[in-house]
């Protein structure tokens, strides 16, 4: 069998057992069970890895990064077909995906240019208040995702002097102060429902209402977040393509060199200022198209959806996905918005097992699960 | 020939304190169009200072720079580089979880296109410029060491110390400088690979017009086969000024360099 053929069946394979992972994961109820899947699959990741078939699996991925890319959507695509009906399993989904589009901006602002936001919840927030607000006016609503966007980066800018004068500790003590400020300005202003929150009407597509299932046949019945989940993939697909090309370009160089440099980057005639005000508004702006949809697909936002412990939920995923690493955040988010729902006592004590998660992520692999390859500018070229 | 005689880099009266410290202290000099000056002098006698105030890390508290007939004193590191200054650092600052390519292509920033629109949708003109860069980079690389032209997709950290040296003046000298500070690029090699490292940059500076260098180094071997004039720093004064040879044999320069040890 020829390499390229072994390299595509490897990938044809992988996609289709981590499709079936994901269903069995997301089918099953029984505490136990669960449990048990979990450790078999870290069992399976730990052994492939003693045995360099992880290492070998991640070259075919590299050689084939089109093929990868297609039969991970596809597997998406399997996973979510296969829960149609299921109203729970879809909205868990659409949650992830949303989240994968903010983690992917903290991952431009943080993982790539090294600007730390402890105000993640809050951007995301700006984008859900836009569409709680402008969703019943008769601004098309797709637009209204977008101006979720341009109004968190607009937002972000108040922020842009403080996060380029301070570095550090000081930066993230000042975006913590922001988002505890922008949380106590949501519960005293009535005008945005204070305390109690906002509905906020569905998302609707030139007639085609978000909110309604979908009625195939008399005995198949769409649940209506598949809509949402149509829509948040394709988000997710756009801001993987927006993310890749400018990992791979001078922009990314540049943002490395601010993260990893200052004074070496400034001179080669860097500009500092300018590299993170552009990945400060870039990744607020991705946060609050995320966020716009999904108050959408919720129909209701309160303040409490943005406290501090969701901002640092968001960075908790780029920690453990690892820095500026776009699979990474997939695997990430989805553990981190999954395992909660699934594994009770993960809820009760949510917070203390993060904490320790982290902690051990941060001693023992500061990489992430999935760490950032070196960049490959054209795939597959090495001069 | 006229072109000789030009003046590249002036210094008047050049000064910087750090609180009671004086690094520099009323420091003049003058560096002509393809000059190469050594810069010595006993540890903390201002050389590396006089380096990060030149190229705009550190404000000057007195004094002024002129490169190539602008008054550049007060310009910050960007505008310095833009200009045609580039240097290396004393304790090596190469990106080293970047590629070889990478590290080298934060030095040729000036001649790379870094609009937003241009980078993420001409992908084309884009793949076209990167490919034109690594040619030129791998050319450079080549003259320093042909093996390391062959790796330049893998990390800088995984390389030898002389390795990341080389990649390091290559970073500085890709974007056709016209004057090169080096500083102390010799800490750590042999005789052997100290000498290789002077003519692979005496190589490139055929290549590039009028490139200008000081160069700081403990290594006097080195300074006398390269250099058309030295300058004596002690405690920021510049104490002696001269061919090597006439510095060498200087009495004050003898005791700066016992009485500092
Ligand atoms: N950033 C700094 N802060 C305080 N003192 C400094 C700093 N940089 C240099 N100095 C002081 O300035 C003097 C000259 O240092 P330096 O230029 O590094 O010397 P050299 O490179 O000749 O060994 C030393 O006394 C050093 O301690
Ligand atoms: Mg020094």
């Amino acid at each position: 069998m020829t390499q390229s053929l072994k390299d595509k069946l490897v990938i044809i394979l992988l996609a289709a057992v981590i499709a079936a992972f994901s269903i069995t994961f997301i089918a099953i109820e029984e505490q136990v069970e669960i449990f048990a899947l979990l450790v078999f699959a870290a069992a399976l990741v730990l052994g492939g890895a003693k045995l360099g078939i992880t290492a070998s699996i991640a070259q075919s991925l590299a050689r084939n990064e089109r093929l990868m890319n297609f039969a991970f959507i596809a597997a998406t695509i399997a996973v979510v077909f296969w829960f149609r009906e299921d109203h729970f399993p879809l909205l868990m989904i659409a949650t992830v995906l949303l989240y994968v589009i903010a983690c992917c901006g903290l991952n431009i602002q943080f993982g790539f240019t090294g600007v730390v936001n402890f105000a993640g919840a809050a951007f995301f927030g700006v984008g859900c208040y836009t569409a709680a607000v402008l969703g019943g006016t008769s601004v098309p609503l797709l637009l209204v995702i977008v101006l979720g966007g341009v109004i968190a980066a607009i937002v972000g800018s108040v922020l842009i002097i403080p996060v380029l004068r301070t570095r550090g500790h000081y930066a993230a003590v000042v975006t913590i102060a922001f988002g505890l400020l922008f949380r106590t300005f949501l519960e005293v202003n009535d005008t945005l429902g204070g305390p109690q929150g906002l509905g906020v009407s569905g998302m609707n597509l030139f007639g085609w209402d978000f909110n309604n299932n979908i009625e195939i046949s008399e005995n198949l019945e769409i649940s209506f977040y598949m809509n949402y989940v149509v829509l948040a993939l394709i988000m997710v697909i756009l801001t993987f393509v927006l993310m890749r090309r400018i990992e791979r370009s001078w922009i990314g160089l540049n943002f490395d060199a601010v993260r990893l440099d200052e004074t070496a980057a400034a001179c080669f005639g860097i500009d500092i200022k300018r590299w993170k005000i552009v990945a400060f508004t870039l990744g607020n702006f991705l946060a609050g198209t995320a966020g716009a949809l999904y108050a959408m697909m919720l129909g209701f936002i309160a303040p409490s959806n943005f406290a501090f412990s969701d901002s640092l939920i968001l960075v908790s995923i780029v920690l453990l996905g690892g820095m500026g690493s776009l699979w990474g955040t997939i695997l990430a988010a989805g553990l981190v918005v999954l395992l909660p729902e699934k594994l009770q006592v993960i809820q009760e004590y949510r917070f203390l097992i993060y904490a320790v998660v982290m902690i051990l992520i941060l001693l023992f692999r500061p990489q992430g699960i999935l760490p950032r390859g070196l960049r490959a500018y054209i795939p597959g070229w090495r001069g | 020939m006229a072109q000789q005689q030009e003046t590249v880099l002036t210094f008047r009266g050049l000064t910087r304190r750090f609180g009671g410290v004086i690094a520099l202290n009323k420091f003049d000099m003058e560096l002509t169009n393809g000059q190469i000056v050594g810069l010595i002098g006993p540890n903390g006698s201002g050389k590396t200072t006089s380096f990060n105030v030149l190229t705009g890390i550190y404000e000057a508290n007195g004094g002024s720079i002129e490169f190539l007939g602008q008054d550049i004193t007060s310009w910050p590191a960007q505008k310095v580089y833009e200009a045609g200054v580039a240097r290396t650092f004393q304790r090596s600052r190469l990106c080293l979880e970047l590629s070889i390519f990478d590290n080298i292509m934060i030095g040729n920033h000036k001649r790379l296109n870094h609009g937003l629109l241009f980078n993420i949708f001409q992908r084309k003109a884009l793949r076209e410029q990167i490919r034109e860069n690594h040619e030129e980079a791998r050319k450079l690389l080549k003259i320093f060491d042909p093996a390391l032209a062959d790796k330049m997709f893998d990390p800088v950290g995984s390389l030898r110390m002389i390795d990341r040296r080389r990649i390091e003046i290559c970073r500085a000298l890709i974007s056709h400088p016209r004057l090169l500070l080096l500083d102390e690029p010799s800490a750590g090699m042999t005789h052997e690979e100290t000498r290789e490292l002077m003519d692979d940059i005496l190589e490139v500076r055929e290549m590039i017009d009028g490139l200008s260098i000081i160069l700081v180094e403990h290594e006097m071997g080195m300074i006398e086969r390269v250099t058309d004039k030295c300058i004596v720093l002690n405690f920021g004064q510049k104490i002696c000024e001269g061919a090597y040879r006439d510095v060498a044999s200087d009495k004050l320069v003898q005791e700066a360099y016992l009485g500092g040890e």
